[in-house]
């Protein structure tokens, strides 16, 4: 897609924006719920790249004008993607994370420090971000691939324990979640929007670096 | 079980508008990440008065899909006024199945009880809550309970419960017994009798709370830990009834006084007519 031209030819939303909708709040809400599963996500988009269909997805479900967008340097460089954004969702897309309801990750291997995001006030907690990461592998079983994690989860939503795998991430991707669940109730969401699926980590979750092969039992 | 429907075209989708769906989304998304703590929404006006569940309404309108089953209860009973009309109110405007199984049921919305039979995970427990704030009657200041959550400052709570003890020489709290819930926020359960609080703790459903006027969402995720608040020497009992149902013969569930007549006549029946009818079925099967 041409950027910068005089017109830029905008990529399709929702063909079904009520239901559409629904259906990707729903994967997110349950994702969420049930840490270290991996929800089927139902998202028929073709947004500008780098932005994926998944972030696509989850950005038009969630964002408005009420709910301000910061993108990642990779989303940034593409005028494409905000233009996309900005036309379906309405949200203003901020330079600031902290001023972020939605932060769209599609670098996830580059995210930045997740204190650099709103965390929320201890009286106010939930006036935090979401991150939203681009993963191009997300799996409950199964190693997590080259770049990846394989973390060992426990906290509200996980009967025991559980175990999550994705790929790209940041290599101290568990102890980053570590100091953001130090923070509770204070602190960053996050879910991990793959090809198809999302995985959430909500910031009760306690997660662990797990050992590459899945645990006994 | 009635089939899915078409629904009325002059209303969107379960009634509400779509940004108004986005921002109950957005609070109910940050309620199931800090359980038991009260996300603050911009709660509608809905076509029905305050204390009707409106809070409740407005939850299940921005969770329900397509292919959702719904079932309403208003004190376990799906045949009262106010679930009747929500029911038929989804019905017409989201043209959603409804249900009157539990077991059939993706989302229930209830009206001050839990169901006996044991929820699944895929199933959304909608609780309607009309004082989401368990302090409120012991600190009245709004800005003074959101310090107190934030401190996690709930000694308040316990010398209320110490106070029923000095009184009645036991926890006199029946009803919207408090709860910690995951070691942290201090929840009020919405007027569910106490009997029904050991359901919540590591529930395999998602449940959700949703106070219209008060405008709170807040949420239980499945397998969270819930523990009523009690002390060492006096432990937290659910109430025992001296009869079973009188119509199924449960001994285990939460009963409703019937009147009969005005000479002072009364039963005992299953407040969950679901249940109940089930194990009535049942029976005559049996035989």
């Amino acid at each position: 897609m041409g950027a910068g031209s005089g017109s830029i030819a905008l990529a399709r939303g929702f063909a079904d924006p009520v239901h559409d909708a629904q259906g990707i709040f729903r994967a997110v809400m349950e994702a969420l719920a049930r840490p270290g599963t991996v929800q089927p996500l139902p998202v028929a988009l073709a947004p500008p790249a780098p932005l994926t269909p998944a972030l696509a997805g989850i950005a038009l479900a969630l964002a408005d004008p009420d709910a301000p967008l910061w993108l990642d340097a990779a989303l940034a460089g593409d005028p494409a993607v905000a233009a996309f954004l900005r036309f379906h969702t309405g949200a203003a897309v901020v330079d600031d994370p902290a001023a972020a309801a939605f932060a769209l990750v599609a670098d996830p291997a580059a995210c930045p420090d997740l204190a650099a995001f709103a965390q929320g006030t201890p009286a106010y907690p939930d006036r935090s971000t979401t991150l939203v990461l681009a993963v191009e592998r997300v799996s409950a079983a199964g190693a997590p691939g080259p770049g990846g994690c394989a973390l060992r989860l426990d906290g509200p939503g996980i009967r025991g324990t559980a175990r999550l795998a994705a790929a790209p991430l940041p290599r101290d991707f568990a102890a980053r979640l570590a100091h953001n669940r130090a923070r509770f109730p204070q602190g960053v969401d996050l879910l991990l929007a793959g090809p198809g699926s999302v995985a959430g980590l909500p910031r009760s979750t306690r997660a662990a670096p797990a050992d590459p092969a899945p645990p006994e039992g | 079980m009635t089939a899915p429907r078409q629904a009325d075209p002059g209303y969107n989708f379960a009634y509400l508008d779509e940004g108004t769906k986005r921002m109950i989304r957005r609070a109910i998304l940050k309620a199931v990440a800090i359980p038991g703590y009260q996300v603050p929404f911009a709660s509608r006006e809905m076509p029905m008065p305050y204390g009707w569940g409106t809070g409740g309404v407005q939850v299940t309108a921005a969770i329900l899909g397509r292919a959702d089953v719904l079932k309403v209860i208003d004190q376990g009973s799906d045949d009262t006024t106010n679930a009747v009309s929500i029911r038929a109110f989804f019905a017409r405007t989201a043209g959603v199945a409804v249900t009157t199984r539990t077991a059939d049921a993706t989302v229930i919305q209830t009206r001050h009880r839990i169901p006996e039979a044991p929820l699944h995970a895929g199933q959304v427990l909608v609780y309607q809550v009309p004082i989401p704030e368990p302090l409120r009657f012991l600190e009245p200041r709004e800005t003074e309970t959101r310090q107190l959550h934030a401190l996690a400052e709930y000694g308040l709570m316990h010398v209320k419960l110490y106070e029923d003890i000095a009184r009645h020489g036991h926890i006199a709290t029946t009803y919207a017994y408090p709860v910690e819930v995951a070691g942290r926020y201090v929840m009020d359960p919405s007027p569910t009798p106490k009997f029904d609080n050991p359901k919540m703790d590591d529930c395999p459903a998602l449940q959700l709370f949703g106070a219209g006027r008060e405008k709170r969402i807040y949420a239980v995720p499945p397998h969270t830990r819930v523990r009523s608040l009690d002390f060492e020497d006096h432990p937290f009992r659910v109430q025992r009834f001296a009869r079973p149902c009188a119509l199924c013969g449960a001994g285990d569930v939460y009963l409703d006084e019937v009147l009969l007549d005005d000479a002072g006549g009364r039963m005992f029946v299953c407040s969950d007519t679901d249940h109940c009818e089930g194990r009535r079925q049942a029976a005559g099967d049996a035989r």
